[in-house]
């Protein structure tokens, strides 16, 4: 009897010691999705307000004189003051001009531009409210001194928008200005270089080492080669950018080019892993079958082989310029990482990249460059999430079952 | 002379071959895959415009003798084979002979069904189109029907030419298969167990198939089964162990082996 | 044979030659592009090695591995490694000591007791994991993680660093956990059923089948994985660039600030640099050591690997 109590209160130990087991990795797994779940969340709080601006539509008397001798800067602070005849101290008026943004002096002439007509009447500016008074509207930052634009919001109608800008303009020291255009495209462009070069030499090198490559010493050598690679820290890449294609090449620093170099081959271990496994799935009864009828190795592969590996090959190499599009390390190596507020027209142009972007803006001490950086890191996760998406959709659309 | 050609001691002439012009033959051939000795010393005579079958259990050899027939071997690193192998008296594996060449004159048609993926025109158009042996569209289109029509698939699939390959049944997609390898004009064409996959009343089909194709090539097939060798074979091979055991007409060796090996393969008792 | 004519293989001439001469070049091409790869290797360790060489000839070999000090900005400079070692190791072992329990925890979990439903669930939050960018989770651990950190510290009573090895030590850690978890997922997956058949079979719970067969058979492959993850965490940047401190301070202490090997990289060659002068000299020695270390601890783990899968095969 008391050997069977004995054994009946281990086996309660062991069903307990099952459970707690268990209930250690079902933890593990609940803790990191709720830390993704709660990282995604605290960005996307960050970030909406980046997404919403502020404007007001100001009506500007435009005097002739003025406007020709060019001072629409002028024009335009008259018309603001114009609007607070209360702000007679000269702190007073500084609170009030402080609360609009620049951009009033080139809308008012480019208006003008336009229609030369509109010269001595009155026409309406619709502006854009500086990054303080906008974060107080959006109720992030309340403003110490609250008198100006309370009376602002009482005078004249302020319109709360979604922020264009924040994707059409470029970089900017204006934190409400400041846009991702020029990131985008300059990650476009070096995503591209990337992709191109990546593909290329690594899809090659699939071809060789799967269909072609000898058994022999060089052959492994290669391959122990590439899966060293592909564990190297990236930052080693941004060395190696700097040395030999800055230093020693003389290839434009900063530009899209030498980005996209140094990605491409930041990213070759995985497509080239990628594209072999993509080949390997091909059945040899399909190159049999080419060899068969007299097709040559090559013709085998590239007639039959390759093309049936491409959906997998692609998947692969979508995967791998989404890594590259989320590097940022090696990039800061190459210079990739000035204040560019130009949007690059050329891979040769000086350029920044989304990434970048982001580590530059998290470094800013104005308030609103904090939303502005989550809410480009919500541009960026969109971005990686639709590659991800897309190469889902590819693997699923043209799996094929043999 | 030496019409047939078995490592076995002092055999009797077949007089089926007599009869036949040689095609290929097999003089002293030996095959190795890493350290296995696969193929010993074989030499064997295959006449043209019949069907030669060979036999024998699973691991005897006899697909890679086949392999060896269009140097399909060449694909794989760790085999060597040593010895001659001729094609109308031309040495396969000489210097001059580019294996590619080799095999738009020795089809293959494999044990698995293996259509490209692509459509059933294609399929067969592939092989004309690499070796260039059409001179236009038209031409292709001809040589794609007519190739159809020879392996009595084309009834079945005029009106779907440009449909997958991979969507026919198995039967159909091994006679498209046959086809492709008909496409490009081939003096032989090696068969490996071309219905193993197949349904009794598709291997009918291909069975039916392969006793018309004889008219017109050296047709050489290994099969697993004895009564499919018995129905389409003029000539069968019975290999074990890698040697070839015995070689002659077909009736004579299953009715009348000369080698106790053969007699116990035929009557069950191994294999 | 009636329309077609018949070369006959008897008469046939090798007209395929111009044929396997493109096809030689293309098979050359084809090597070359492998080949890029083996370049890459030579030109990153070119690239270390000759700014290295200058470097050692400015700064003793000796006085850069063994110097406590590392203030390259400072007058003299000091070139020490050791307290830049000790920040990277320091980050590492806190990373390491989330990342394994979570991921080791979290691939049993998935392979030993998930329906097949939650694992198509689950599978995908890990991947997406995977592939949140660095400079992201840089971002969350300086912005949310280090101030949390400080403030519950100092909530009760302790002084905490506004960048604190622990924040980026911690984030740098649930970075890792989907590479700990997705390679010892497949190496659990890899040990035989036979063998966890053969242990249920005679009445251990399942916990217990892990715990003293799959769990011992799968160590070697694990032992990778977690020196694959360590290897991760080292080469790491832009989490300790924007999380961890400038300030190389040679402590031990999770709470206050350290530096890294890939902090000083980044920051000595960000920004104007002029190639000649010790400081940005410095990055390339800095960067060879952390290309050997990563590199001896990859070798390691394939090795490691490698050996693992004989023993199955």
């Amino acid at each position: 009897m008391t050997d069977l109590s004995a054994r009946n209160s281990l086996l309660a130990r062991r069903r307990a010691a099952e459970a707690r087991f268990r209930r250690y990795g079902a933890a593990a797994l609940a803790l990191t999705t709720l830390f993704l779940a709660f990282l995604l969340w605290d960005v996307a709080a960050k970030g909406w307000p980046a997404f919403l601006e502020h404007r007001v539509a100001l009506p500007v008397a435009i005097d002739p004189a003025r406007a020709a001798a060019g001072d629409f800067d002028g024009l335009v602070k008259d018309a603001i003051l114009a609007q607070f005849p209360e702000a007679q101290s000269r702190s007073q008026r500084k609170a009030v001009l402080a609360l609009f943004s620049r951009d009033g002096e080139t809308q008012v002439a480019r208006q003008l531009a336009a229609d030369p007509g509109l010269s001595g009447k009155t026409i309406t500016a619709d502006l854009l409210l500086s990054d303080t008074a906008d974060l107080h509207l959006k109720g992030i930052a309340p403003l110490a001194d609250a008198t100006a634009i309370t009376a602002l919001t009482e005078k004249l109608p302020v319109t709360r928008a979604f922020a264009w800008r924040f994707f059409s303009n470029g970089d900017s020291r204006e934190a409400e200005q400041a846009g991702l255009r020029g990131a985008l495209i300059g990650s476009l462009l070096t995503v591209a270089v990337a992709l191109g070069l990546g593909l290329v030499f690594g899809v090659a090198a699939a071809v060789y080492l799967e269909e072609f490559a000898p058994k022999n010493r060089f052959t492994d050598f290669i391959e122990v080669n590439i899966n060293n690679l592909a564990a190297v820290p990236s930052i080693i890449f941004g060395l190696l950018g700097l040395a030999m294609f800055l230093n020693v090449f003389g290839l434009p620093r900063s530009s899209p080019l030498v980005g996209g170099l140094v990605l491409s081959l930041l990213v070759l271990p995985t497509i080239i892993i990628a594209a072999r496994a993509a080949l390997k799935a091909v059945p040899p009864s399909i190159k049999e079958a080419a060899l068969g009828v007299g097709a040559s190795e090559q013709q085998a592969v590239f007639h039959h082989v390759l093309p049936l590996a491409l959906p997998g090959i692609l998947t692969g190499a979508i995967l791998g310029m989404a890594r590259a599009f989320g590097e940022t390390a090696p990039l800061l190596m190459i210079g990739m990482v000035a204040f560019i507020a130009d949007v690059p027209r050329g891979i040769t142009e000086a350029a920044t990249v989304l990434p970048v972007q982001i580590y530059l803006w998290s470094d800013l001490p104005e308030l609103a460059f904090r939303s502005k950086t989550a809410a480009a890191i919500l541009v960026l996760i969109a971005v990686l999430f639709a590659a991800n998406a897309l190469a889902i959709y590819l693997r699923n659309r043209f799996e094929r079952r043999w | 002379m030496n019409q047939i050609s078995s490592v076995q001691p002092a055999p009797a002439p077949v007089r089926i071959l007599a009869e036949r012009p040689e095609k290929m033959a097999a003089r002293g051939v030996n095959i190795h895959y890493g350290d296995k000795h696969a193929i010993k010393d074989l030499s064997i005579t295959i006449p043209d415009r019949a069907v030669s079958s060979f036999i024998g259990p699973s691991g005897c050899g006899k697909s890679t003798f086949l392999r060896a027939l269009n140097r399909m071997n060449d694909t794989i690193p760790s085999c060597r084979m040593t010895g001659d192998i001729t094609l109308d008296g031309r040495n396969i594996n000489g210097r001059d002979v580019d294996p590619v060449q080799l095999r738009s004159h020795v089809g293959m048609v494999f044990q698995k069904p293996n259509p490209f993926p692509k459509s059933i025109f294609e399929n067969v158009a592939y092989g004309p189109r690499i070796h260039g042996l059409t001179a236009s569209t038209t031409d292709l289109e001809e040589r794609v029907v007519e190739s159809l029509k020879k392996a009595g698939l084309f009834e079945e699939v005029k009106d779907r030419l440009h449909q997958p390959g991979t969507g026919l049944s198995g039967g159909q997609q091994q006679r498209l298969c046959i086809a492709r390898a008909i496409a490009v004009n081939p003096e032989v064409i090696l068969m490996d167990e071309p219905c193993s996959a197949l349904d009794p009343i598709a291997t009918a089909k291909i069975e039916e198939l392969i006793d018309e194709l004889r008219q017109n090539y050296c047709i050489v097939i290994v099969t697993h089964s004895m009564q499919q060798a018995a129905r389409v074979s003029q000539l069968t091979a019975f290999f074990h162990l890698g040697t070839l055991v015995e070689f002659g007409d077909t009736d004579k060796i299953f009715t009348a082996p000369r080698d106790p090996r053969t007699q116990d393969y035929i009557t069950g008792r191994f294999g | 044979m009636t329309t077609a004519t018949r070369t006959g293989f008897a008469a046939s001439t090798r007209s395929t030659a111009g044929r396997r001469r493109f096809e030689g070049v293309v098979r050359i091409i084809l090597l070359a592009c492998s080949g890029v790869a083996v370049a890459t290797t030579l030109g990153i360790l070119a690239s270390v090695l000759f700014e290295s060489v200058v470097f050692f000839r400015e700064v003793s070999p000796l006085a850069f591995l063994f110097g406590t000090q590392w203030s390259p900005t400072g007058s003299p400079p000091a070139f020490g490694l050791v307290p830049l070692l000790a920040g990277t190791l320091l980050i590492t072992l806190i990373a390491l000591a989330t990342a394994t329990p979570l991921g080791l925890f979290s691939a049993i979990y998935l392979s030993e007791y998930a329906s097949p439903r939650l694992r198509r669930v689950l599978k995908p939050v890990l991947e997406m994991l995977a592939g949140v960018p660095t400079v992201v989770l840089g971002f969350f651990a300086a912005l949310t993680v280090a101030p949390f950190i400080r403030q519950a510290g100092t909530a009760i009573g302790l002084d905490v660093a506004s960048e604190s090895a622990l924040a980026a030590g911690l984030v740098m850690g649930m970075m890792i956990v989907p590479l700990i978890s997705s390679l010892s997922d497949d190496i659990i997956n890899a040990v035989p059923q036979s063998l966890r058949d053969g242990s249920l079979a005679m009445g251990a719970t399942p916990s217990e089948t892990v715990k003293r067969v799959v769990l011992p058979a799968a160590l070697p492959g694990i032992a990778s994985a977690i020196i694959l993850a360590i290897s991760r965490a080292i080469g790491e940047t832009m989490i300790v660039v924007m999380a961890a401190g400038l300030a190389a301070n040679l402590t031990f202490n999770p709470l206050a600030a350290v530096s890294t090997i890939t902090v000083q990289i980044a920051t000595l060659l960000v920004g104007d640099q002029e190639f000649d002068s010790a400081k940005t000299l410095a990055a390339f020695a800095l960067g060879l050591v952390l290309f050997f270390f990563t590199l001896a601890l990859n070798i390691a783990a394939l090795r490691l690997v490698r050996k693992y899968r004989q023993h199955y095969d």
